[in-house]
């Protein structure tokens, strides 16, 4: 909504100035023409306080229902409403108080047509002002918009980038694989071929794809693969799945954030084993899938800041389904789990994106 | 001469991978290897090690949060993957860091540069690290302390206040209260500035905690906290806790 000109000092001393000067002028001018110093201070103030209501509603409508260049005319029909409004409320009024005074009646039946003219000339003025002002607003505002919209889109993308290099995993496995081409070679030419599948299918993907659950499954094995080979003993993973799950469809690059957070929950929230365990079955027409891992309860809430990571994975589910209850996580004990629930896309989506 | 050297790091073949660069010095003799900053300091107790390899991500606690529960810690050579902050802290000082995967030669350099280096330089570099490395957010939420052999991680919104005990500050929370060697001066740095303050040379009060101030003897007051505690604000801390409560 366009902001009223009428808060800003800037605007309103101005406005207050020319408004007193133009009384003044319209005196002075009255005076001149024949009447006495009252009754031109009367007309002036009477007629003027009107039009000044007039413009001030001439300004509110601007403010509402800017005319595009296709509804201009609506704009000079309203103007010369308006002031034919104000014209006649003025001479009621006027008529009021001098109706009695012919010295008076006679000058203004001499100078109606002036009077209307000059009525007409302000009012357009006045809306000249108003169109070009709330025209600006209008136009600084969408920029603004579109600056932050720019801006967020930027960080998401760079978020995204980052997500993807998952720059810690990477940098770890590596290390991995440097220690073990000294002692055991083979092993290490497995991991980085393992390493490079992986990297690959992420890679791929992009966010506004649908995919099958078998493939999200298999590139989920190759990095639970790598983990293992990195954390040693301390790290079981269990994955259980139906046939039918196995054919349903999920956004790309939506469990595995999931499972790298219980992941990274279940092994730097305990010193002990950790056990991964992953479940995913269909269940009335959608894919529901439940991820848990160990975390400790008297600690988890200082880690509350960082977050159990899953709010982008909320946000996701949110954007797409305009549903918030396709995740819930509950803890129980030192069991910490996570169920995201993903509504089937009707089968002419599938093939293209949504 | 035989120094003795402690590997610390949650990922076994990382630690193997020191094991085989470490090969080339038969005077360092690895003493132990640990997994998790809770054996670490165990080990660190146990063998007084002249040179620790510690990692920063590991299990439960941080290496910067371990190296917090010793009285005197060791010279370390940081090892980490990826750490943007951590590896900032570094920049700034004379402590060495790994960058994972490392080689050979990187290693050699670091022992090096062990070997040169006085041991004051290198304790007042750590000290400087881990100072920085406290306000990282994700160590900022929590404290961790040490009881004997017991190692609590405190929360910072269970606690309820922080007061001066010689060196030590006691940590004051619902569960009991935990002694921390360290200065009322780095939790007033470190603490997160929106929620504590600083109302006595010996006391930092957690805002949300107090329910009133009152009025104490001449020029002084008194916040009164939800479990009653009374923490003594001085001159120079009324005014500011007055700022912080908007008042």
């Amino acid at each position: 909504m366009a902001v009223s000109p009428f808060r800003s000092k800037q605007f309103m001393i101005p406005f207050c100035i020319s408004w007193f000067v133009w009384i003044v002028v319209q005196q002075l001018a009255l005076y001149w023409m024949g009447l006495n110093w009252f009754e031109a201070l009367t007309d002036s103030l009477v007629s003027n306080t009107l039009l000044i209501y007039v413009s001030m509603l001439l300004f509110t409508i601007l403010r509402f229902y800017l005319p595009r260049t296709n509804t201009m005319l609506n704009l000079v029909t309203w103007i010369i409403l308006l002031t034919t409004g104000w014209f006649f409320a003025s001479n009621t009024v006027l008529d009021l108080i001098y109706g009695d005074n012919l010295h008076y009646q006679a000058l203004i039946h001499n100078t109606w047509p002036i009077r209307f003219a000059i009525g007409f000339l302000i009012n357009g003025c006045v809306s000249l002002v108003g169109y070009a002002y709330f025209n600006w607003q209008e136009r600084s505002e969408t920029e603004q918009k579109k600056n932050e919209a720019e801006q967020l889109s930027k960080e998401a993308e760079l978020y995204k980038l980052r997500q993807q290099l998952q720059p810690h995993f990477l940098f770890n496995a590596l290390n991995s694989i440097n220690a073990l081409i000294g002692s055991r070679p083979a092993e290490a030419r497995e991991m980085v071929q393992q390493l490079s599948d992986f990297l690959r299918t992420t890679l791929r993907k992009e966010e506004q794809q649908w995919v099958k659950l078998e493939d999200e499954i298999r590139s989920l094995q190759l990095y639970l693969t790598i983990e293992k080979v990195r954390f040693g003993h301390r790290l079981h993973t269990q994955l259980e799945f139906n046939a039918d799950a196995l054919n349903m469809q999920l956004p790309a690059l939506l469990l595995q954030p999931l499972v790298e957070n219980a992941i990274k929950f279940g092994l730097y929230d305990t010193i002990e084993e950790s056990r991964i365990y992953l479940l995913a079955k269909a269940e009335e027409g959608q894919l529901v899938i439940t991820v848990e891992n160990p975390f400790d309860p008297s600690t988890a809430a200082a880690q509350k800041g960082t977050g159990f990571g899953l709010s982008s994975v909320q946000r996701r589910l949110y954007l797409m389904f305009g549903r918030k209850d396709l995740l819930q996580t509950t803890a129980k004990e030192n069991i910490f789990s996570t169920t995201v629930i993903i509504p089937q896309p009707i089968v002419s989506d599938v093939s293209k994106s949504v | 001469m035989q120094y003795k050297v402690l590997i610390i790091d949650d990922e076994p073949l990382a630690r193997s991978m020191l094991l085989e660069y470490l090969q080339a010095y038969p005077q360092l003799q690895v003493v132990e290897e640990c997994n998790n900053g809770f054996e670490g300091v165990k080990a660190i107790q146990q063998h007084n090690p002249d040179l620790i390899f510690l990692d920063i991500q590991m299990p439960k606690i941080t290496g910067f949060e371990m190296l917090e529960l010793l009285e005197e810690p060791p010279a370390v050579i940081f090892t980490t993957a990826f750490d943007e902050f951590a590896v900032q802290a570094f920049e700034k000082n004379a402590v060495d860091y790994l960058l994972k995967p490392f080689s050979q030669q990187r290693f050699d350099k670091a022992i090096a540069r062990w070997m040169e280096q006085d041991k004051a330089t290198t304790v007042a570099a750590t000290e400087q690290v881990l100072k920085d490395a406290a306000k990282n957010p994700s160590q900022a939420e929590r404290i961790v302390v040490k009881n004997g052999t017991k190692i609590t991680i405190i929360p910072v919104q269970d606690i309820h206040y922080l007061e001066a005990a010689d060196d030590y500050v006691k940590i004051v929370t619902a569960a009991g209260s935990f002694l921390k060697k360290q200065t009322m001066g780095y939790f007033e740095d470190t603490l997160n500035k929106s929620s504590f303050v600083r109302t006595h040379r010996s006391y930092i009060v957690r805002l949300q905690e107090i329910t009133r101030i009152d009025p104490y003897e001449k020029e002084n007051h008194i916040a009164v906290l939800r479990s009653g505690a009374k923490i003594p604000v001085s001159r120079a801390g009324y005014p500011k806790l007055k700022a912080m409560l908007g008042l």
